[in-house]
């Protein structure tokens, strides 16, 4: 079972998402520094959260034109699960990868705190280890988490049932339009969302909510995240 | 040399926060009759050559690829 993890100057959850892959499937991830041109052949690719480039101009939008990103877009056109989280979602969609934007919290405030989440469909790669439906804890920090996309591009996110995490009981943190807080491509094999599943994926993290995500990219034994 | 002038700013429709703290700051300071205040960024960019046509073109591609968001922006392009 091998992963890769994608890195960029000034992300701040890459070892945080290294720790958490090594947990999970026993071996450290392959490291891909922004500047390669090619990825290893691996069964999951993570981008982590962080600042990359300072998020100058954009969240994510420096760092979606750097050369590891057309590996990251090619082998995502292959059908490899791709995972981003956090700044990794912005980048994901700056990149094209996903539709949609994330913009400046509505409160303006940074927030770092715990959020619940609904699964919304278990229908997915990354999903299929939870239940329809189910409300999982999971840990949120950032400054630009408030998605947004047109209503066309909504309604064909919830008819083709893209969106894969909600904000659930009143936790929305950022404004997100339709408390939106995870969604995948057409294909089902690039998921995006804000929320850190990484930091919630051993008893010693206070819970294993997050660690079906991986289970499920990976087709690991899942473990229901009660 | 050729200087351009590139204004992007967030789509109609599109929330501003930050426009609105901005907003609200103005009131603080005791502006009166305003309206709306809507945050957005200039990019100054000097092309080498006089070939304007080819400038805008290209200056066109760069907003389309990185200098705007077309998803929540819009961007105008103006030479001098």
């Amino acid at each position: 079972m091998n992963t890769a993890v994608v890195l960029l100057p000034g992300l701040n959850r890459d070892r945080d998402m290294i720790a958490a892959l090594t947990t999970i499937t026993g071996k450290a991830p392959k490291t891909v520094w922004q500047t390669e041109t090619s990825l290893p052949d691996v069964d999951l690719v993570v981008i982590p959260g962080g600042f990359s480039f300072g998020d100058y101009l954009r969240c994510g939008a420096i760092a979606a034109r750097a050369p590891v990103m057309r590996a990251v877009v090619e082998a995502a056109g292959r059908g490899v699960p791709v995972l981003g989280v956090c700044n990794g979602f912005q980048i994901l969609c700056e990149a094209g990868l996903l539709p949609g934007a994330l913009m400046r919290n509505t409160t303006l405030r940074f927030v770092c705190r715990e959020v619940k989440l609904e699964v919304v469909t278990a229908e997915t790669r990354f999903t299929s280890g939870y239940m329809k439906g189910q409300v999982i804890r999971c840990p949120v920090a950032h400054h630009d988490g408030n998605y947004f996309a047109d209503d066309e591009t909504l309604s064909q996110l919830e008819g083709e049932g893209r969106v894969v995490f909600r904000y659930a009981e009143g936790t929305n943190p950022n404004g997100a339009v339709r408390d939106i807080a995870g969604i995948v491509n057409a294909e089902g094999n690039v998921l995006g969302m804000m929320p850190h599943p990484e930091n919630l994926v051993e008893s010693e993290h206070g819970g294993t909510d997050g660690r079906a995500i991986f289970e499920s990219a990976l087709g690991l034994s899942a473990s229901l995240a009660a | 040399m050729i200087k351009a002038r590139i204004t992007v700013t967030l789509k109609n429709g599109v929330l501003d926060p930050q426009g609105k703290a901005i907003e609200g700051a103005c009131r603080n300071l005791g502006f009166e009759g305003l309206a709306s205040v809507r945050q957005g960024k200039v990019f100054d960019v000097e092309i080498e050559g006089d070939d304007r046509d080819g400038a805008k073109a290209r200056l066109d591609a760069m907003c389309e690829k990185l200098l705007a968001n077309t998803v929540i922006e819009d961007y105008s392009i103006t030479l001098d």
